[in-house]
């Protein structure tokens, strides 16, 4: 059932390449052996049920979690530790409440000690592009889920990091915001590219953003089925409501929610 | 958030969540509709204090009543009048001093060093299994039950007075200050960790400002235990001081003077209170308040 990819510039090094990776919490197995590449610049959606591992997988990425077998590997480097070109977006945000919105996209840029001016600027950039200029001073007890969301998505671009990991970032907006912050997150992918791997577990979401849909499953976590998404970008209202983006959606629904039983053995 | 003068201090060392400031058993904001339907009609800021003057006014006639029927009470004319000859020949300004002074070397010591002994505990698993069973020891016994030690040490000028004073508030701050490490969404230091944040710049700017809200509580605490701890050692063993007066007052039946003291240490140890709580407010205004 797995699609070939059919991904640009497959001769080149991939950008991430999982190898085997299994993650073993005492006698419970999150993630069994996955294996996984993506591209430079590619933007692939992992959809799948609660316990199919997604956020492991995104956390061994990110370097916040060891796999107890195989190997993550950015630019053919062993990720061991978190580092900056790999940045995180977190489900709950993970705003710095001390610190204004300003402040907390600037985080990132005073631990790689730029320069003063020169991270006003990158800061006022970022602020533009997520529309929260006029909020740059604002504590974020003040802002509402979605915008506390762009925060994040500021933060995250503002220490330029070349992969951008998203761990349900927009789980908890609502639907209309949700929308919204999709297409600014498209917006602002297209103006200045990275590798994303985004974990949801909305289809339609998956669907709209990707390039590429890895569908998960849980018993232990593994990869179900990689979907590609060969709709154009910018991906337009038309493109949602599009008979080709329903296919697609309708494909990746059936592949996450009519999975086999997962195996009786863990 | 009230202006009630009745803030409760003790008690409020194991803050839950983010609302701590005010420490107390407060209602949780979202209790049930059924629950939530209201018996008493809001108080507005004003309302809230005029009732406070009033309760105040109402208590001292009632002392009023009680010292003119008979019972053995200065009245409050005869307590202002010893307040204001104590004021006048300086014996409650220099009381106060000492006590005052005691009081705040102590406690800016103790919670000087409580900070990071508190960090450490929370930071480092060997250190806290190395420091706990000394806190929780010392935690058990009443500071003031350490000043036959400190006096036996140190001698009966100031140091046994500040060292127990210093115990204080450094137990109520360690603690503190260790359960704010504790607490922190490791949400928080990931998130610091994928923007490139080492162990110390974690430190500096992650974990001083999120136990921020704790050490404040604890230094509230630790306050206030200082305050009751600095008079009743005054009462023991000292030449100064208003516990000091207080117990040579009581020599003579000298109940006003005794009176002007109580009241003199009720209304420094609640202003003490309030700046911290100001401090407090300014220093956590970033929380989400419930």
């Amino acid at each position: 059932m797995t699609t070939p990819t059919t991904v640009p510039d497959t001769h080149v090094q991939p950008k991430i390449a999982v190898r085997g990776v299994g993650k073993r919490f005492d006698d419970f197995t999150a993630l069994g052996e996955v294996d996984l590449e993506l591209a430079a610049n590619e933007f692939v959606t992992i959809v799948g049920p609660s316990g199919c591992g997604k956020s492991t997988l995104l956390h061994i990425l990110a370097g916040l979690e060891e796999p107890t077998s195989g190997e993550a590997l950015v630019d053919g480097v062993v990720v061991d530790g978190p580092a900056p070109e790999r940045g995180v977006i977190f489900q709950q945000y993970a705003l710095f409440p001390w610190l204004t919105v300003r402040d907390n996209v600037e985080f990132g840029l005073r631990t790689a000690r730029v320069p003063k001016a020169e991270r006003r600027r990158r800061v006022d950039h970022y602020l533009e592009l997520v529309g929260l200029t006029a909020f740059a001073d604002k504590l974020p007890k003040t802002l509402s889920g979605g915008m506390k969301q762009r925060c994040a998505i500021a933060r995250a671009y503002a220490a330029d990091p070349a992969i951008l990991l998203m761990d349900e970032p927009f789980g908890a907006v609502d639907a209309l915001t949700r929308v919204r912050l999709q297409e600014q997150l498209l917006a602002t992918w297209s103006q200045e590219k990275r590798t994303v791997l985004f974990i949801t577990h909305d289809v339609d979401e998956a669907v709209f953003l990707a390039n590429r849909v890895v569908v998960m499953a849980a018993g232990p976590g593994r990869i179900q089925e990689v979907i590609d998404v060969d709709l154009p970008y910018p991906r337009t209202e038309e493109v949602r409501l599009s008979p080709e983006f329903t296919a697609l959606r309708n494909r990746v629904w059936s592949a996450v929610y009519h999975q086999g039983a997962p195996p009786a053995s863990r | 958030m009230s202006d009630s003068l009745l803030e409760p201090t003790a008690g409020a060392a194991t803050p839950a969540g983010t609302s701590i400031p005010d420490g107390g058993a407060r209602p949780p904001a979202g209790a049930s509709p059924r629950r939530r339907r209201r018996r008493w009609p809001a108080l507005t800021r004003t309302g809230a204090l005029v009732l406070n003057l009033a309760s105040a006014v109402l208590g001292i006639l009632i002392w009023w009543a009680l010292a003119k029927a008979g019972f053995n009470l200065p009245t409050p004319a005869a307590v202002a009048k010893q307040a204001r000859h104590l004021l006048a020949d300086g014996t409650l300004e220099h009381d106060t001093y000492a006590s005052l002074r005691r009081v705040l070397i102590g406690f800016f010591l103790g919670c000087v060093a409580a900070v990071p002994v508190g960090f450490l505990m929370g930071w480092y698993p060997v250190a806290r299994a190395l420091i706990e069973p000394w806190v929780q020891f010392f935690r058990t016994i009443p500071p003031l039950a350490l000043l036959p030690v400190t006096v036996v040490l140190f001698g009966i000028d100031e140091t046994p007075k500040i060292m127990v004073i210093f115990l204080a508030a450094f137990l109520a701050c360690v603690i503190a200050a260790f359960q704010g490490v504790v607490s922190i969404d490791r949400t928080l230091i990931n998130a610091a960790r994928v923007l490139g944040a080492g162990d110390f710049t974690i430190f500096r700017r992650v974990v001083i400002p999120a136990s921020m809200p704790y050490i404040m509580v604890g230094m509230r605490v630790g306050l206030g235990s200082s305050w009751a701890t600095v008079v009743a050692a005054e009462l023991i063993a000292a030449q100064e001081g208003l516990g000091h007066r207080m117990q040579a007052a009581e020599l003579y039946y000298d109940l006003p003077t005794i009176f002007v003291n109580v009241i003199a240490i009720g209304i420094l140890g609640l202003l003490m209170d309030r700046i911290l709580l100001v401090a407090e407010r300014r220093l956590t205004v970033w929380q989400e308040r419930r």
